[in-house]
């Protein structure tokens, strides 16, 4: 304060002078004694090693308790014979050999790669058409954009419950449209009494489902894109499907690489809605491995079996990451050279 | 879940049945007839108290009962008992987690298998069940079953009452098709269903994942053709030439059902028949008093009916009741004290009072308590009372254990039964798979 004010005038002198001569009185001597009493607190705190382990200690300690001890449990469980209520035994490959003759594994894995495959495609043919749609300018842009985002925001569990209303033998509205509004049909549609239909309709529900976080997340990235070159590529006479093919689609990639990842994490690993529909009916048909590894996990208490299931679909997630991290992030024109 | 529902179904009634439970109890006269028995001789741990978990009522009297008699056992002597009560999903886990941790609740009541399936770590009640056995006409089968370690005359669990799924149907929607009520054949049961579905109120089974009513058909259609999963060395026997027989005949059957049973639940049935859509199905007496309570389903209740699950081939009703199995644990620092706890809650002073304010929900394990008021209120609920007179069980004929549980909860059996009614797998194949599955499950068992 003195350095800021003593060159201004006289009165601030005085004053700040005034106020230094109490401060000298009051205050100075409990501060120094505080600092000499601190300093070596302080001086902790200035080590550089200290204060790494200080700060990283917490993250650590979380993910070691949260996400390293239960993910090497279950790993080690997948090696297990244990089963609810019993301490198993290393039995070593026991598990997934088993799985390699189980017809209901393959079935899961089967499902799990066409649920994954189908309701990625359509999550992000509509999503992208949808974020495409909304980077216009039109009226109540913002309100319609937060609507968007509902099927996201509601519990999964909710929206699987609205859905296997929908999907019900008895009372489902859409076969009450058809059959007793429009008279198209007779009898009830049976979405979910066969294998292919049931698979199908729990798609649609993932996609239904899927479509914000893609439409919202790719909005967001085609906001980063700069109207100059949409400019440029106008001024050069560049048709809408040229300026989308050769600016929008390019300058997406890295984040359509990151959502499509994020989307087919979230997709392969998929429970609630298969669990709440059709808790993998009619038969197992609709099981996918997360709802097979619960459903002979917990409900069939045999853990080590589970596990073994879920620690099946890590190659499966490793490739799909792998796939879209590499085939659609690292092009070098992203690191300043040309593309070949 | 059915429980869920028939939970929810149920609070109104027990608004009525908590009134009938507070007033009408203790003015009744008991007509349950105690033989005398000298109780057996222990004594009460000093400073002794004890903690239990049993699972959520169905009626709210169910809890005021319960809560009752233990704060009157607790003034009898002294012994503090604290009773929680726990979601019917939660039971099983943390039985569990009390079993393998040593510690926790003294006394839990769990579902028909925990006992079996905890044995190490629980003390046998042997001297409380021969006295309340003696002392009220004599266990039932299925209390045996479920009581008795396997082929041993200890007790490891002591029941407490069972509720089972019987037949349910629309008495005059059958006597429009020329039926009094559901034939006790094979033969007979297709003839009604192609009537009913003729007449447009078909009949509809559960051919779905669920696990109580889904379970409760596969299980009729094999006990009635006389196949079993078990022999009774524990065995897997599922793929006989009986097992083929009840596929064939669900075959039969299914054609003549609703649309869409092959995706139902534990709910959808009840939703279907309140609605009118079917005539007939099996279910707990939750849906029952549910139409009952409800004025705007109070007809339906009225035009409906019990029956239990026709013999088939077997010589009794074959129908199997999800039991209330108490245990105490080795852990329990005062066993006499769980002991004598369980025994006063057995004995017709508190036991009565309990039952009749269950309306029903429970029935009971002891021979003596079919004189309770409750099985004469209501004509149409009278014959739950013989639930526990059956002697099949989950995992019949066999021994009791983790895996016949595994294998209900997984569903082998009913999506054995439904791959063949939808003509996915011939009935042998889907007897070979079944047993395929199963013998994964009982590999430790034997």
């Amino acid at each position: 304060m003195l350095r800021r004010f003593a060159p201004c005038d006289d009165g601030v002198v005085t004053f700040t002078d005034r106020t230094i001569n109490q401060m000298s009185v009051t205050t100075l001597p409990p501060l120094a004694l505080a600092h000499r009493q601190q300093s070596w607190l302080v001086r902790l705190f200035d080590y550089k090693p200290f204060l790494i382990v200080m700060c990283l200690a917490p993250a650590i300690g979380l993910l070691a308790v949260f996400l390293t001890y239960p993910l090497g449990l279950g790993l080690w469980l997948a090696f297990t014979d244990t089963t609810i209520g019993r301490k198993g035994v290393y039995v070593g490959l026991e598990n997934f050999q088993y799985l390699l003759t189980d017809s209901l594994w393959w079935n899961a894995v089967f499902y799990s790669v066409v649920y994954t495959g189908i309701a990625t495609f359509g999550k992000f043919a509509l999503g992208f058409w949808l974020a495409l749609l909304l980077n216009n300018h039109f009226p109540f842009k913002s309100l319609l954009r937060a609507i968007i985002l509902l099927p996201w925001i509601v519990p999964t569990v909710l929206s699987a419950l609205a859905f296997w209303w929908i999907y019900d033998p008895q009372f489902s509205i859409i076969s009450y449209l058809l059959v007793d509004v429009l008279h198209w049909r007779t009898s009830n549609v049976d979405f979910l009494g066969s294998p292919w239909p049931a698979r199908f309709s729990l798609i649609a529900a993932n996609i239904w489902r899927g479509i914000p976080f893609v439409a919202i997340s790719l909005l967001a990235g085609l906001q980063t894109i700069s109207p100059s070159l949409y400019e440029a590529a106008m001024l050069d006479g560049a048709s809408a499907w040229q300026r989308f093919r050769y600016i929008t689609f390019p300058m997406m990639m890295p984040i359509l690489a990151i959502v499509m990842t994020f989307s087919i994490i979230f997709t392969f690993t998929d429970f609630q809605l298969v669990y709440a529909i059709t808790r993998g009916g009619p038969g197992n048909s609709t099981h996918l491995l997360a709802t097979l590894a619960f459903q002979r996990g917990i409900a069939g208490g045999e853990l080590g079996e589970g596990a073994a299931i879920a620690v099946s679909m890590i190659p499966f997630l490793v490739f799909a990451t792998l796939f879209s991290y590499f085939g659609l992030a690292r092009r070098k024109w992203q690191q300043g050279e040309s593309n070949d | 879940m059915r429980n869920d529902i028939t939970r929810r179904d149920a609070l109104a009634l027990g608004l009525s049945a908590a009134t009938f439970a507070a007033t009408g109890a203790a003015a009744q006269t008991s007509s349950i007839k105690a033989a005398d028995v000298a109780a057996p001789k222990r004594e009460i741990e000093k400073g002794a108290s004890l903690r239990m978990l049993r699972p959520v009522r169905f009626v709210q009297a169910d809890e005021d009962v319960f809560r009752a008699n233990a704060a009157k056992f607790t003034k009898d002597t002294g012994v503090e008992v604290k009773v929680d009560f726990v979601g019917w999903e939660d039971i099983n886990q943390q039985t569990a987690v009390t079993a393998n941790s040593g510690a926790g609740p003294d006394i839990i009541i769990g579902f028909s298998d925990a006992p079996h399936i905890y044995i190490d770590k629980l003390i046998e009640l042997t001297d409380v069940a021969d006295y309340v056995g003696k002392r009220y006409g004599g266990w039932l089968p299925l209390a045996q079953r479920y009581g008795k370690k396997n082929k041993s005359d200890a007790w490891i669990g002591l029941p407490f009452g069972a509720t089972a799924g019987p037949l349910i149907y629309r008495k005059s929607i059958l006597q429009s098709v020329g039926f009094d009520r559901v034939p006790e054949d094979h033969a007979g049961i297709v003839d009604l269903c192609q009537k009913l579905q003729k007449a447009g109120k078909p009949a509809g089974f559960a051919l779905g994942n669920a696990k109580g009513d889904g379970n409760g058909f596969a299980n009729w259609a094999l006990w009635s053709h006389n196949a079993a999963l078990l022999d009774e060395e524990g065995n897997v026997v599922i793929n006989s030439k009986e097992t083929i027989a009840a596929l064939n005949w669900v075959k039969q059957l299914y054609p003549t059902f609703i649309p869409g049973t092959t995706s139902w639940n534990d709910v959808s049935n009840n939703r279907a028949y309140a609605a009118q859509e079917i005539a007939l199905t099996a279910n707990g007496v939750s849906l029952y008093f549910s139409l009952k309570n409800d004025p705007a389903t109070r007809a339906i209740a009225e035009d409906t009916e019990h029956q239990l699950l026709p013999k088939g081939l077997a010589k009794v009703s074959p129908m199997a009741g999800l039991t209330l199995n108490a245990m105490v644990f080795k852990h329990s620092q005062y066993p006499n004290a769980a002991k004598a706890f369980l025994q006063y809650m057995l004995e017709k002073d508190q036991y009565e009072p309990w039952l009749n304010a269950n309306s029903g929900y429970w029935a009971q394990p002891l021979g003596a308590y079919a004189e309770a008021a409750v099985w004469s209120q209501d004509p149409k609920v009278k014959l739950f009372k013989d639930t526990m007179n059956s002697t099949y069980y989950d995992g019949y004929a066999g021994p009791i254990s983790t895996a016949t549980g595994a294998v209900s909860a997984d569903y082998v059996l009913i999506q054995m039964c439904a791959s063949v009614a939808t003509g996915a797998a011939t009935p042998e194949a889907a007897a070979a798979e079944a047993e395929q599955r199963c013998k994964r499950y009982f590999r430790r068992q034997r």
